[in-house]
Parts: C-alpha cells; sequence; structure tokens
C-alpha cells in the first residue's frame, strides 16, 4: 500500500477539531487524512473498506478483553494517582482517556514484536505482561524501571522525548539483519516469526528532530516499523495547533510510507488499524505511522493543573467520547456481556488496586552499592575507588541510628 | 611486525573487527564506497557489503540513536563521526541514552556501541573541524573514552573498543592519521589493556602526561629538554576515561614534577582532573605545583592563528621551566 490517503468513515471531531481540519485543507490544498473509525461514540460499530476484515477477526472473548484490559489499566491509573496524592509516589503520568489507543495497539502486537514506550504507555505495559507494580517504581524513585526489557520485549520508559524514537528504528534494522544473516544460513522459515518493532510517542514529541530523523532511517532502510503516535491533544500545557498545521498522520506522506490517523478513543479501530500496520512491517513493506486521535482527560502529571490552560467544557465533550463507555454500550446491545461481567471487571480492578497499593508500600530503596555496580559492565577502576571510599566512610555511621547517614 | 599509518592500522582494525564477529557493522556518513572523508573505511564496504557497513542519512543523532537499537538487538555497531565538531547533534543520544542505559535497565542491558570521532586540530581546516571535546563526554558516567596516538595502538584499540561490553569512544587524532609506525597485528602486546597508560620515554625529573596528538609533541620537547640536561618522563594516557592515575602517580612519586598538555581548553578539561587527582594522591611527592598546557577559553580559532592556539615543543617547555623554578 502506497498511498497515505486511506477510505474511512466519517471524521467525528469537536468543533474545534474540525476547524483544524479546515485549516489543515486549506495548507495542504488537498483534504487531509480521514480518520479510520469503527465503533462510534453510541456504540455502534461501523464499516471501512480495508480494516472492517481485521476487525471482523475479532470475537466476543476479544471485545471482552479489551474491556477488561482498559478498566484494569483506568482502575491502575486511579489508585497510581491516588498513591501519589499520598506521597507514596513522587509523581504520576495518568493515561485516562487513552484507554483503547494503548490496549488496541498493544493487543495488536505480538510477542516477537519490540515495544518502545515514552513514559504513558502503562496500558501497553499491561499488555505485554510487565507487572505493573514495577511500573511505580520509577515514580517512586526506587528505580528506572524495575522490569527486565528482555522478559517481554517492552523497553524502559524514555523521558527524554522521541529519544527512544531512533532506538526503535536501529533495533528495527537489526531484525532485517537477522532475517538476511538466517536467509544466507539458508534457515529462513524455519528461525522464529517475523517481526517487527512499534515505537511510541505524543504529538508534542513528533516535533523533536529524532522523530524525523528516525522516519528517514526508516524510510530509506525499509526498517519494519510502527510509529505510533498518540495525539493527545496537549503537550502539558500547549496544544496540537502549535506543534503542527496538519494532521500528523499526514507526514508520513513526506517520508514516503503510509500515514493513518485512527480513533484512538476507538479500540476496535486502533487494534485493526495496528495489526494491518505491524503485518505490513513484519512482511517487508516498511514502516507505517499511526496517528491515534484521543485525548488525556486527567492532567499531564500530578504536578500539572490543565485549568489554567484549557476550558472544562473540552475536557466533557471528550468524556463524551469514552472509550471505555463505548466499547460497553456495544457489548451490552450486543449481548456479548452482562451484569455479571461488568461486576467481575470491576472486582478484579479492585484486586489489582490492592495489589499495586500494596506492591508500592513493600518497594523500598536499593542499595547504592547496585548503582555502582551498573554504571559500567566491565571492571572500572574509578568507580571501584569511588566505592572503596564509599565503604570506608560508611563504616564510620556503624552502629548509629538506621535511618540516619549514608551507611544505611 | 607491519609499517603503516595510523589510517590504515584502524583501516585494518575495523577489517580483522568485520572479519572476527558477523554481528560487527559500521555505520556512517560517506563510510560507503568513498571510504569516509579520511579514507580510514576504504575498501570495506567491496568485501562486507552494505549491512556490515552502512552509509547512513546525514543525522548524527539518528546514527548514534539507531546504533543504541542495533545493539539492543545484540549487533556491535561502530559509529563513525564525521568531524569532532559534528557530534553535538549526537550529544544528547550519547550523554542521556547510551550512557545510561546498562545503569537504568539495572544492569539487564547493554549497549556495546563503539563511537568514532576524527579530533583535534593542527589541520589548517575551517571551522568546527579541529576541536577537542573529549572532557565533555569524559564528565559522563557510563562512557569509556580512548585516543591512540600511534598504528600499533589504533590496530588493536578499535578492536578493543568493539569487544568492550561497555559504549566507547574512540577520538581519533586526525592530524596524526598519516604518522607512519610498526604494527604487531599477530599480538596487542604485554600491556594490551587499552584503559591503561603507556610510559613512552622513560626520565627522572618530569613528568609529562599527554594523549592523541599532542604525544609526538610532548616526545620532542623531552628529546629538546635533555639537551639542557634534564630528563623528562613522558606518558601516554590512552585511555581519557577511566584515567590510569596509578601510573600518573607512581611516575610523579619518582620524578616530583607534572606537566600535563592537550589541545582541549584547559579550563574545565582533563588537565584540570589529573591535577586535583594527582594532588591529593602525591601532594607530599610534588616539588611544584601540576602545570596545564591546553587550548584558550576561547572558540577554537581560525586555522592561520591556529598555531598561537594549539600547545607545542615550545609551550611545553615553558611549563617545564616554570616547574622546574620551584
Amino acid at each position: 500500500m502506497g498511498a497515505t490517503h486511506l477510505p474511512s468513515t466519517e471524521f467525528d471531531g469537536t468543533e474545534l477539531d474540525d476547524q483544524l481540519e479546515a485549516q489543515a485543507e486549506a495548507a495542504l490544498g488537498v483534504p487531509p487524512t480521514e480518520m479510520v473509525q469503527l465503533l462510534r461514540p453510541d456504540g455502534t460499530l461501523g464499516a471501512d473498506s480495508v480494516f472492517s476484515e481485521y476487525a471482523q477477526r475479532l470475537d466476543a472473548e476479544k471485545f471482552r478483553g479489551f474491556y477488561a484490559d482498559m478498566a484494569a489499566i483506568r482502575r491502575f491509573d486511579q489508585e497510581a494517582t491516588a498513591l501519589q496524592r499520598q506521597g507514596q509516589l513522587a509523581l504520576w503520568v495518568p493515561l485516562t482517556g487513552q484507554e483503547a489507543a494503548q490496549i488496541g495497539s498493544g493487543r495488536a502486537s505480538q510477542p516477537q514484536d519490540y515495544i518502545f514506550p515514552t513514559y504513558r504507555e502503562h496500558g501497553v505495559a499491561l499488555t505485554r505482561n510487565v507487572d505493573l507494580a514495577e511500573l511505580l517504581k520509577q515514580f517512586r524513585g526506587v528505580s528506572n524501571g524495575g522490569w527486565n526489557p528482555k522478559d517481554t520485549n517492552f523497553h524502559l520508559y524514555t523521558l527524554v522525548l522521541a529519544a527512544q524514537t531512533p532506538h526503535a528504528v536501529g533495533y528495527a534494522m537489526g531484525i532485517q539483519r537477522d532475517q538476511r544473516l538466517a536467509a544466507a544460513q539458508g534457515v529462513e522459515g524455519s528461525a522464529e516469526p517475523k517481526a517487527a518493532v512499534m515505537v511510541y510517542f505524543g504529538d508534542g514529541a513528533s516535533s523533536e528532530g529524532d522523530v524525523h530523523e528516525s522516519m528517514v532511517f526508516a524510510s530509506s532502510y525499509n526498517a519494519p516499523v510502527v510509529f505510533f503516535c498518540q495525539n493527545n491533544h496537549w503537550a502539558i500545557s500547549v496544544p496540537t495547533a502549535v506543534q503542527t498545521r496538519i494532521p500528523l498522520s499526514n507526514r508520513a506522506k513526506g517520508y514516503g510510507f503510509p500515514g493513518i490517523r485512527v480513533d484512538g478513543n476507538d479500540v476496535i479501530a486502533v487494534h485493526a488499524v495496528t495489526e494491518w500496520a505491524l503485518e505490513h512491517a513484519r512482511q517487508g513493506n516498511g514502516p507505517v505511522l499511526i496517528e491515534a486521535f484521543t485525548y488525556r482527560v486527567g492532567a499531564h502529571t500530578t504536578a500539572d493543573d490543565p485549568t489554567k490552560y484549557r476550558e472544562s467544557s473540552e475536557e466533557a465533550l471528550w468524556r463524551e467520547k469514552d472509550p471505555l463507555d463505548r466499547l460497553e454500550k456495544y457489548l451490552r446491545s450486543e449481548g456479548m456481556a452482562d451484569e455479571a461481567f461488568f461486576a467481575k471487571v470491576a472486582a478484579e480492578g479492585d484486586e489489582l488496586a490492592a495489589y499495586i497499593r500494596k506492591s508500592t508500600y513493600a518497594s523500598d530503596a536499593p542499595d547504592i552499592r547496585t548503582a555502582f555496580a551498573n554504571t559500567y559492565v566491565e571492571a572500572h577502576p574509578l568507580v571501584a575507588e569511588e566505592l572503596a571510599w564509599f565503604e570506608q566512610y560508611s563504616a564510620g555511621f556503624a552502629g548509629e541510628d538506621e535511618g540516619e547517614g549514608a551507611g544505611r | 611486525m607491519t609499517t603503516m599509518t595510523i589510517a590504515k592500522a584502524i583501516n585494518e582494525g575495523l577489517r580483522a573487527t568485520l572479519s572476527n564477529n558477523p554481528k560487527s557493522l559500521l555505520m556512517g556518513e560517506d563510510i560507503g564506497p568513498l571510504g569516509g572523508v579520511y579514507r580510514v573505511t576504504d575498501g570495506l564496504i567491496g568485501e562486507f557489503g552494505p549491512d556490515r557497513v552502512v552509509d547512513t542519512p546525514l543525522a548524527e543523532s539518528g546514527i548514534i540513536g539507531t546504533a543504541i537499537g542495533l545493539a539492543l538487538r545484540g549487533y556491535l555497531p561502530v559509529a563513525e563521526i564525521q568531524f569532532d565538531g559534528f557530534v553535538f547533534p549526537g550529544f544528547n543520544q550519547i550523554t542521556t541514552q547510551l550512557a545510561k542505559m546498562h545503569s537504568r535497565s539495572n544492569g539487564n542491558l547493554t549497549v556495546p556501541v563503539v563511537i568514532r570521532i576524527p579530533y583535534g586540530g593542527g589541520i589548517g581546516s575551517i571551522e568546527h573541524h579541529s576541536e577537542s571535546p573529549e572532557a565533555l563526554f569524559a564528565h559522563t558516567p557510563g562512557l569509556r573514552i580512548i585516543t591512540p596516538s600511534n598504528p600499533h595502538d589504533a590496530y588493536w584499540m578499535i578492536q578493543q573498543a568493539v569487544n568492550c561490553q561497555d559504549p566507547v569512544i574512540v577520538f581519533e587524532p586526525k592530524r596524526r592519521y598519516w604518522l607512519k609506525g610498526e604494527v604487531d597485528t599477530e599480538s596487542a602486546g604485554p600491556a594490551e589493556d587499552p584503559f591503561k597508560a603507556h610510559v613512552v620515554r622513560e626520565g627522572t625529573d618530569a613528568t609529562v602526561v599527554v594523549y592523541g596528538p599532542l604525544v609526538p609533541v610532548a616526545l620532542a620537547a623531552a628529546n629538546a629538554a635533555a639537551e639542557d640536561g634534564r630528563s623528562i618522563e613522558v606518558i601516554d594516557l590512552r585511555s581519557i576515561s577511566p584515567i590510569d592515575f596509578d601510573a600518573i602517580e607512581a611516575s610523579v612519586k619518582k620524578t616530583g614534577r607534572l606537566v600535563v598538555a592537550h589541545e582541549a581548553p584547559t579550563f574545565g578539561g582533563i588537565g584540570g582532573e589529573i591535577a586535583a587527582r594527582i594532588s591529593e594522591r602525591a601532594f607530599l611527592s610534588l616539588e611544584a605545583p601540576v602545570i596545564r598546557v591546553g587550548g584558550f577559553h576561547m572558540p577554537y580559532p581560525v586555522a592561520k592563528i591556529e598555531e598561537d592556539y594549539l600547545p607545542d615543543i615550545d609551550r611545553i617547555l615553558e611549563a617545564l621551566d616554570r616547574t622546574f623554578a620551584y
């Protein structure tokens, strides 16, 4: 598929979005890429000439799974926010509103794929079987990510915006070389399944040079990478209009690969589009940019105050397009889920919250000796010298209150 | 033993690396058919193909960033930055990502990326082509920094950098690329650790510590001083991070006097770090303050006046005079 303009259902934005669409059309000279939507806010399922086929691969159990995942991660988000308010976490980065974008895309990935998140992809982490308690360690200040990426193919969070995007392309270049090495050795087909890489970033990070360089590299080498941009409308306090005058998905055209804007609050469409994109990449057809059009309903972080830069009416508009509500309507109207299902999901959410709370209370500060040990892989004389000094210095505090001094 | 230039020695070292390890690859701007602007990768794309010798888009952050990704996938990338002054678009990737990946992953991930950077002045070039930014990287925990000064070291240190599991920056003294010397391609020699300093001339009266392009300058200064009856010990640091303080300390305890010289600006430079450490370790052995010789606190000047900027034989001799004045 070479075209970036894919057939889709009608655009379903707010008044502001309609205005931005008109501006984009004026800038582009043609209508911007339309948005793919399958599950409408009223809970009815629409059709798309390309992506309905992917949605048809899903069954009731999958849909219930999507709902359970989205409900779990929203409950997790609420619990983490509460833990921050209680002083248990230094900061929290809420995802509420973006559940469909994250669960839909994460569930479209396969175990052999490798995922590079930014720092808000708690929902994607859930789909990759990362222990969610480990996510909180970064925000508690006891670790920079408690999970081993090799176990889940879910990389650590990256806080320097867009810095992970070239890593994803390089990783994808490695996959290409693995395949060619295997082919040269005559083991093609017998090796592990073909893999792709998916890298997450936001509308704010889309302005970083690393995104541009990554897309140039990915395009030049036809790397199997899916750029998944969650356009949540706000980069802390700055609206998307400051980052771009056209829908971000349109930028792909300039790099020569497909760009798709998908309703990021529609888990079915996000799943379909991402599955298509990952297949496209795995089959050797090169990169894809997905722009999931969604909204950060909460604050950027728990240190942020959205009332200073946006109207609450805007948040209200987006709450009407809530990803959980619309899937719930669909499940109920199609008879795919009953009260017992939703009660079970709620109970599981409470269990998850209790587990998160308990794990957070129990996660203690590491020993600084591990930081000495992990600075380099191989022995390093300066680190050894400073560690020796530290041990000697700490020994001077022996016997003092365990809560005091450097020797604890 | 074979006689070759530093540029050829690095070329041969890279050839050996590519032959010995199928997961190693080179990446950078113009390193393919052209063989690099200094021809250091000459002929390698023909032997190993474009998957192993990768001409990249013109984007330094992308080069370092994709090298990190390749390393995460199990590859051993050797990235070339075309000139010292062009490393800065990749500085973010080097300092915030590459240097920290092992640490922030609790030791789970390794990123054995090698970055080759031709550095230093004295070639009459235009701006951004003559700089010595090594201190900016030495200040960053997680990186290792080495700089060969002769063909034998160049041949082996590039291979040792690739074999090291930590990220290594190899600063190549570009004005010495055509310096010839003997290379033992069979063995790295008895002192093969690339992170150890070498005493390249023994002496008893004062120690001069240098690295990279200034090693021949310091040796010439030592010869000149010998005519005045001064016995100067010259240490080729070889590694800028870590620094082999043991070797410097041992020398200073013998000579009692220390001069450190580099092309990079004196302020905040490697010389200051050595001066401070040696003052702590060997204060009672020092007969004089440690004297630093380096570039001035100014942007690297235009080529027609770079001789006034660069430490030379006379500047090192002047520093030695000052240390002998005590």
